[in-house]
């Protein structure tokens, strides 16, 4: 499938707005619908769309498998670190109010971002490394 | 609902895999667009882009690996038929005693919800209640999903890799 110029050209084009896309939900989760969970399947979906029609090695090295299973961790980190955060500050373990003491509606705000932040690489970084593990294999003969 | 029920009974009768998981692709979307007119945006969002997307594409890719035609079934069908009847009746009945759709009085619309919908945008500062819920609210919950995805990732890297590095193993017999 490398040698079909429009598909490409095609997704040469979209790719970067699919990701764009996927950050505006990611970050925009907010005040409009989606969030991290939704933002992190966009987000791995063009991945997996320049590996469809690039090929698997090209996707490969620009991300590279063992990143990707290291964000896979990381974005748990993200999340349950935020909790201890929470704790350390004072408060209960996923507390966001008390990441920011003064104001609690702000560290809410700031909470919500950061836990999302982190279901995102998580859901991310899973799509991504499964397409990657079906991509990979060979057919059983 | 109707687009929804035809697929399905499509799908179910369809021998040839390949239309079936582009079927199931139109499924999600239908699905998707159904939750969009009950208003419910991040649900439809979640189903369009997982159901739609991923799984589509997971299907296909399971297709390339192994077989697009499904094998004849051994035994009847009438046992598995009776018992599919007897739970969609079950099923059925259990929503005789639900409330009425959009029933201002229903149990879902009484007890967490009112007040989650008042106090999430106070305390907060969040407009869409349904990602304060998700994330704050019910934090432990979504730390859970988190955790589970986690876990789903590492299981199917587990399988996959470790039958490539076994078979690798077994070439050299």
């Amino acid at each position: 499938m490398t040698r079909q110029t429009i598909l490409r050209v095609v997704s040469k084009m979209l790719i970067p707005f699919i990701l764009l896309f996927a950050l505006y939900v990611q970050f925009h989760g907010d005040y409009g619908p989606g969030g991290g969970f939704q933002a992190g399947v966009i987000f791995s979906a063009a991945f997996i769309l320049y590996s469809l029609v690039f090929g698997l090695e090209a996707a490969q090295r620009v991300a590279r498998p063992a990143l990707i299973e290291t964000l896979v961790a990381l974005g748990v980190l993200i999340y349950a670190g935020t909790g201890v955060a929470a704790m350390l500050m004072g408060g209960r373990f996923l507390d966001y109010s008390a990441l920011i003491p003064h104001d609690p509606v702000e560290g809410q705000h700031m909470g919500i971002l950061l836990i999302e932040l982190g279901v995102g690489i998580t859901v991310a970084a899973v799509m991504i490394s499964i397409f990657f593990a079906f991509a990979g294999r060979k057919r059983i003969p | 609902m109707t687009l929804l029920a035809l697929t399905a009974i499509t799908i179910v009768r369809m021998r040839g895999l390949w239309a079936a998981v582009m079927l199931m692709g139109i499924y999600s979307l239908l699905g998707a667009s159904w939750m969009l007119i009950l208003d419910s945006p991040d649900v439809a969002f979640t189903e369009a882009s997982v159901g739609a997307g991923i799984s589509t594409i997971l299907g296909l890719g399971t297709l390339a690996l192994t077989t697009t035609r499904t094998k004849e079934p051994v035994r009847g069908a009438l046992l598995p038929l009776i018992v599919v009847v007897v739970t969609g009746a079950a099923l059925v009945y259990g929503t005789l005693d639900m409330p009425h759709f959009g029933d201002p009085g229903a149990p879902v619309h009484q007890y967490p919800h009112p007040s989650y919908v008042e106090r999430a945008a106070a305390e907060t500062g969040i407009p869409n209640v349904v990602t304060a819920v998700l994330a704050s609210y019910r934090g432990y919950d979504t730390l859970g999903e988190t955790m589970v995805i986690f876990t789903a990732g590492i299981g199917v890297l587990l399988l996959l890799r470790g039958r490539r590095g076994r078979k690798r193993e077994g070439e050299t017999r």
